[in-house]
């Protein structure tokens, strides 16, 4: 079995945890940067990305973090998670972890009472996918190496590249777990990798 | 196909918050403080109930330029309060685009008898519970969150605690109980039974559960989350107190690590004076804003 886990500093850690559960694996709520060394992939939730990140260097989880990534172990972002992970952010001077080559856009589809759900095209995983945004961003552009899995109104809301996922909408509110199921098999070929390296 | 205002997008901004803390905020400014100590979402208002509560008189719905002003400060969301029944004033927040209506008891009542029908909204509400049959006549009612009522504007947690006991020690209740035993229970208690019946079978509410009224220390922030609570609004006691830069940043750490009691040792060391409180007895019938409508 594989133990996912999922970043719990703020936000909808415990419905990701559900998530990784309904898929079969063990999911740990991190919440101190020493228990990344056991798990082999990790969610970045849903919630504010500004708290998170303020969370973030108050812990001491950032280089930890980054490094979790650069070693190879893979990580998925939604929401919130998607602009932590993001190279550039449009209106701000500073990334955060800036892991995954893409420039992203904040509450890109307007406030709340623009928020919505929606069935998506999410390419390797389903043509109709639940999904639920919420104070959304977007991706507005990614590199060549980057696979664009789903769009949304001529939007990128979902992208692969590598070992890094990120999702503009929240996987973990429906009882839709195929996106989480994917990331899963993602987790699992890097462990094999990992392993034999 | 897209569709906006259901019940999963309005709870799932709800989802959104969960750990984190709710603070109230008068102008751009402290609306600044509140973002840059982490805070996830901040309520826009014309006065922090301490001061409406000093005031006396009708209190109402925020001047829109305060509320428009918080919104254009940050990029956190923003909450701002509208009266109990006040069909208008929430319909006036919807339109500014306001991310979410408190359905508050901190302001004078506009109806004393009938909420607002909460499901007619784009906007999500949050509204203050005592029990669980308030609770679950608020979520009929189309709440998309909670928070216990306590006494608002107090700085004493006695309240808070006691809502949030109450709810959690009802959830139990509900859950041991057999189906048959669920229809009297919703009778004595005035609550959906079909709402009753999905918190049977989940063993939890179907909206978050926030804590509110009288929170004025880091410590008070992470009592309510070992009660159980999904997270914390701070009404008075951070811009009531002595520092509210750091009463902000330690309230938020609290929460967060709300069973690292060494930590929180660490965030209350010279803090400053907390906000003054208040003892329940010394209020009056008509002091009480818990009290308003149920």
């Amino acid at each position: 079995m594989l133990k996912i886990g999922v970043l719990g500093l703020q936000g909808a850690f415990r419905e990701h945890k559900h998530s990784i559960e309904s898929c079969g694996q063990e999911a740990l709520i991190v919440k101190k940067k020493e228990q990344l060394d056991e798990v082999d992939g990790l969610i970045i939730p849903g919630g504010e990305s500004t708290t998170m990140r303020r969370l973030i260097d108050r812990y001491d989880f950032f280089e930890a973090l980054q490094e979790f990534g650069k070693s190879g172990k893979p990580i998925f972002g939604t929401c919130a998670g998607l602009i932590l992970l993001a190279s550039e952010i449009n209106g701000q001077s500073h990334a955060h972890l800036g892991l995954m080559d893409m420039v992203v856009e904040r509450n890109a589809f307007g406030r709340q009472r623009e928020s919505f759900e929606t069935k998506l095209e999410v390419k390797g995983v389903a043509e109709d996918f639940e999904a639920v945004f919420i104070r959304a961003p977007h991706i507005v552009n990614v590199k060549e190496d980057t696979e664009v899995l789903a769009t949304y109104d001529g939007q990128i809301v979902a992208a692969q590249q590598g070992h890094y996922l990120a999702a503009a909408f929240h996987p973990e509110l429906t009882d839709d777990h195929r996106l989480t199921q994917y990331f899963i098999e993602l987790v699992k070929k890097s462990k094999l990798k990992l392993a034999a390296q | 196909m897209s569709q906006i205002g259901t019940d999963r997008v309005k709870r799932g901004m709800a989802e959104m918050q969960k750990g984190g803390v709710i603070m109230d905020v008068v102008n751009a400014e402290q609306a600044k403080i509140a973002e840059e100590a982490g805070a996830v979402a901040v309520m826009a208002l014309e006065r922090v109930p301490a001061d409406i509560r000093a005031a006396g008189g009708v209190a109402r719905m925020a001047d829109p330029t305060i509320v428009e002003e918080v919104m254009n400060a940050v990029s956190i969301p923003v909450m701002a309060k509208a009266r109990i029944g006040h069909i208008v004033e929430a319909r006036v927040l919807e339109a500014m685009g306001v991310d979410y209506i408190d359905e508050s008891e901190v302001l004078t009542p506009a109806d004393e008898l009938y909420h607002i029908n909460k499901r007619d909204y784009t906007v999500p509400f949050v509204c203050g519970c005592r029990n669980l049959g308030e609770a679950v006549r608020r979520i009929g009612e189309g709440a998309s969150m909670l928070r216990t009522k306590g006494e608002p504007g107090t700085g004493n947690i006695v309240e808070a605690v006691r809502h949030m006991r109450e709810v959690q020690k009802q959830i139990k209740e509900v859950t041991n109980m057999a189906e048959d035993e669920l229809m009297v229970y919703a009778k004595e208690n005035g609550a959906s039974y079909e709402v009753l019946l999905e918190i049977r079978e989940s063993g939890r509410l179907p909206v978050v559960n926030f804590a509110a009224g009288g929170i004025a220390t880091p410590a008070d922030a992470a009592l309510m989350m070992q009660l159980g609570a999904d997270g914390v609004f701070v009404g008075s006691g951070i811009f009531k107190s002595d520092n509210p830069e750091r009463f902000a940043r330690s309230i938020v750490e609290a929460t967060t690590h709300y069973d690292d009691y060494k930590l929180i040792g660490e965030l209350s060391k010279g803090l400053g004076t907390a906000m003054p409180g208040l003892e329940m007895s010394t209020l009056t019938d008509s002091d009480r804003m818990q009290d308003r409508s149920e």
